[in-house]
């Protein structure tokens, strides 16, 4: 039993082993998806390149999560801040990493623009439909009738209109000819280091990618473990988890 | 001190400021001191254009002065906005073939012009503004006729040379606004 | 690198805004990050013009948010990255700027002040002087070079990139729309031949070397979690930004040795200030200038020195005091009497200052003619 208790932990290059245990809540899909995404790099052998950004809110916690040049930037600004680090720096691989608060709403403009000009990075919005770090307030991807700390009744669509689809809106604004844009989930690891791999390979080609992940936040949504995984297996029906564009190679 | 301070004013489009920066561009390559603030405001086109200028023998402090010594102004809007940079020492020119009114402030002197009207007229409206130059430079008499034309060549040349007769008809609008002051010194 | 397009000193009769772009240009700078607004635009329109010759970067951004942001992303790159703003642009600036001066990243902006708050006009103030000094959540960790002119706008805007990489404080060129429109004769030259080198940039990522085998990775955060830690991090600044303000501030006085009156003024109103001074002398009354050009760090001993010698000081600014308020903290403990002449918005002549400056010495009964 001790011998099993000392194995190394299996961590992906990419991932930072100093970093000791993780800031993130237990139950944080963050830490999923975070090791997929270093997997995808390890895969792709560009950790040497490869710059990493986070945001605020609780992808800050990323900040020195990842065995990658990290800059934690602010609040909906992780995108300016990579696609001016990818301009300036054309070999570098730009992965801008932020919750759906920092891409949707505050951030929404830079989502927007950086998908219309095609800027040369990966856009990473994990969505765990509320604003974690804050405390749990409703975010763009709320579910209706979801019960958060502004919509204690529950998410009311006639007052606050309807979830905002990343993915859908991205692919829609999107160069066909350049863009990976995809929504995948925390349910199905494999699949969403094999999207991040997808994801990242087309930056490399000179593209821009988009990659919403629909995560978990058992803390804020106040659920067990069996109800959060219904929980996400819900949201995976409203926002539907597919490859919404892929330049052919 | 020689220190000769201008305010050109007219309406958006009547060349206000292609006046002004040939006019200062001449004292540039005179070897003047110059400094030409054009006031510009939200409207790219519309609204009254004033045009700052200074021309003078020693280094330029103020960028912006109170009281011009000539004070042009091309419209009724311009005489509303311009009568504060006017004193006893200002020599004021209106376009009366423009402006409905006569501008009413104490200067040194008004001279009124039909430049609008002559272009028309004699000329062609498009030179309406090589008039106004014309009588800015018989009424500043800090510059020389060939400095203006020097300016009026880095500026308008590429047109010129596309057609030569341009040329001829600038000359002759400017001759004609230095005639309209009467004290045109021609070089 | 970029190329340089002046070789040789070229006199040249330009806009406020072209020269920032060539100064920019000699400097060695090799991107510029922007958005439209006035009365900034030129300095974009000057930049892009020359791209083929110079073989620098430009990016055309969404907002001021995201030309503040991504300059810092180039800046981490390690390149010389600059921006200019003006106006509600600055205002909106402000969240990349407290970013930049809270991590030491050595941002680099003119600001063309134009009249605030709000929209307000396009044309000339200023009224952003504090909102430059201290704008953000945070202390003012900033280097703010207050020009009057075009020769300054060239020399300080070379200056400014050198002072944001020797200190890592983000650095500013304060000027307003009639230096950025007005047009002015300007000698442009190499900054070798006047005995200034760049100071060398450097990566913050990706920087050389392989992580793990180099170098550990960097892992750059604004974020603390403890407020023991921020303020053991605000400290050391703190002590390096004192330090520094010895070796950056800089000043200039006119004729104030044997000043009875003082004026106190920056940017192109002290050169008002220079013209009234002149009308003054000769008629009589002992008129000097002070004029701060860094109006962040104030040269504070200096400042006291000219104000100690003075009978009366006069402030005068484009705007309600901004540039008195951060002076007269400096001046605590002296009991010179000051009068004021603040213009929101609007341009202060040289007659302004006389009528003032007349006014003051005919009630002052302190005051002596010459």
């Amino acid at each position: 039993m001790s011998e099993i208790l000392t194995l190394p932990p299996n961590l992906p290059k990419a991932q930072n082993a100093e970093v000791g245990a993780s800031k993130f809540c237990p139950g944080c899909g963050h830490g999923i998806t975070l090791k997929a995404l270093a997997q995808a790099v390890d895969e792709l052998g560009i950790k040497q390149k490869t710059v990493f950004g986070c945001d605020i809110g609780c992808s800050l916690l990323a900040w020195n999560y990842m065995d990658l040049d990290t800059v934690q930037t602010h609040h909906g600004r992780t995108t300016p801040v990579i696609y001016g680090f990818t301009r300036a720096n054309p070999d570098a691989i730009g992965i801008a990493y932020m919750g759906d608060g920092g891409g949707l709403a505050i951030g929404a403009q830079h989502l927007v623009n950086a998908t219309v000009r095609g800027e040369r990075l990966m856009i990473v919005v994990v969505n765990n439909t509320n604003y974690g770090m804050t405390g749990g307030q409703m975010s763009p991807t709320t579910m209706p009738g979801q019960k958060t700390e502004t919509t204690p009744y529950g998410r009311d669509c006639s007052v606050t209109g309807k979830p905002a689809k990343a993915a859908e809106m991205v692919a829609s604004i999107a160069d066909k000819e350049k863009s990976f844009v995809a929504r995948s989930s925390v349910s199905n690891v494999i699949k969403l280091k094999s999207t991040f791999v997808k994801g990242l390979k087309n930056v490399q080609n000179g593209g821009f990618s988009f990659v919403e992940v629909l995560s978990i936040c058992p803390l804020n949504w106040r659920t067990n473990n069996v109800d959060t995984f219904a929980r996400l297996q819900q949201m995976e029906e409203f926002f539907e988890v597919k490859e919404f564009l892929a330049p052919v190679s | 001190m020689a220190r000769t301070k201008i305010v050109l004013a007219g309406e958006g489009g009547q060349g206000v400021q292609s006046v002004a920066k040939i006019l200062v561009e001449a004292g540039y390559e005179a070897g003047k001191q110059v400094l030409y603030i054009p006031n510009f405001g939200v409207e790219q086109r519309g609204g009254v254009s004033i045009a700052f200028c200074q021309i003078a023998d020693e280094t330029i402090g103020e960028p912006r002065f109170s009281k011009g010594n000539i004070v042009i102004m091309l419209s009724d809007r311009a005489i509303d906005r311009c009568a504060a940079y006017v004193d006893e020492n200002t020599v004021v020119v209106y376009d009366t073939s423009v402006c409905t009114k006569k501008p009413e402030v104490k200067c040194k002197e008004i001279i009124g012009v039909d430049a609008n009207k002559i272009a028309n007229e004699q000329l062609s409206a498009r030179v309406f503004n090589i008039i106004i130059l014309g009588v800015l430079l018989a009424a500043t008499n800090v510059l020389k006729l060939e400095d203006i034309k020097n300016a009026m060549e880095m500026a308008l040349g590429k047109k010129f040379e596309a057609k030569p007769e341009l040329r001829d008809l600038n000359y002759r609008a400017l001759e004609m606004g230095m005639g309209m002051v009467g004290k045109a010194e021609a070089v | 690198m970029v190329n340089k397009l002046i070789k040789e000193d070229t006199k040249m009769f330009l806009t406020g805004n072209e020269v920032l772009a060539y100064a920019a240009n000699s400097a060695e700078a090799e991107f510029m990050y922007g958005y439209p607004i006035t009365p900034q635009n030129e300095i974009m329109h000057t930049w892009c013009k020359l791209l083929p010759k110079t073989g620098a970067g430009f990016l055309q951004t969404e907002d001021e948010i995201s030309a503040g942001f991504s300059t810092i992303g180039g800046i981490l790159a390690g390149k010389r990255a600059f921006t200019a703003t003006a106006g509600p642009g600055n205002v909106i600036m402000q969240d990349a700027q407290s970013m930049a001066e809270m991590m030491r990243i050595p941002f680099v902006c003119a600001v063309m002040q134009r009249g605030g708050p709000s929209t307000a006009t396009v044309i000339y103030a200023q009224q952003e002087t504090r909102l430059t000094c201290f704008g953000g959540n945070g202390e003012g960790f900033r280097i703010v070079y207050s020009t009057a002119g075009h020769q300054d706008l060239y020399d300080y805007m070379i200056k400014a990139f050198n002072t944001a990489w020797k200190y890592r404080f983000p650095t500013y060129v304060l000027a307003d729309g009639y230096q950025g429109k007005m047009r002015e004769p300007v000698v442009l030259y190499d900054p070798a031949s006047r005995g200034i080198s760049m100071v060398p940039t450097e990566k913050y990522l990706l920087a050389d070397g392989e992580i793990g085998i180099d170098r550990k990775s960097a892992h750059l955060r604004n974020t603390y979690n403890m407020e023991d830690e921020l303020m053991e991090v605000l400290e050391g600044y703190k002590t390096d930004y004192e330090k520094m303000s010895e070796e950056v501030q800089e000043w200039e006085e006119y004729k104030a040795d044997d000043a009875e009156i003082l004026v106190i003024a920056h940017g192109i109103v002290a050169r008002s200030a220079r013209t009234a001074i002149d009308e003054l002398r000769e008629k009589g009354i002992k008129a000097g200038l002070f004029r701060p050009v860094t109006v962040r760090p104030l040269a504070v001993k200096p400042l006291r020195e000219a104000v100690q010698r003075a009978k009366r000081i006069l402030f005068t600014e484009s705007a309600n005091g901004q540039l008195a308020q951060m002076v007269l903290e400096k001046l605590y403990g002296l009991n010179t009497p000051y009068d004021t002449l603040f213009k929101m918005g609007v341009g202060v002549t040289g007659d302004d200052i006389v009528n003032k400056v007349e006014e003051m010495a005919k009630c002052s009964l302190e005051v002596s003619p010459l």
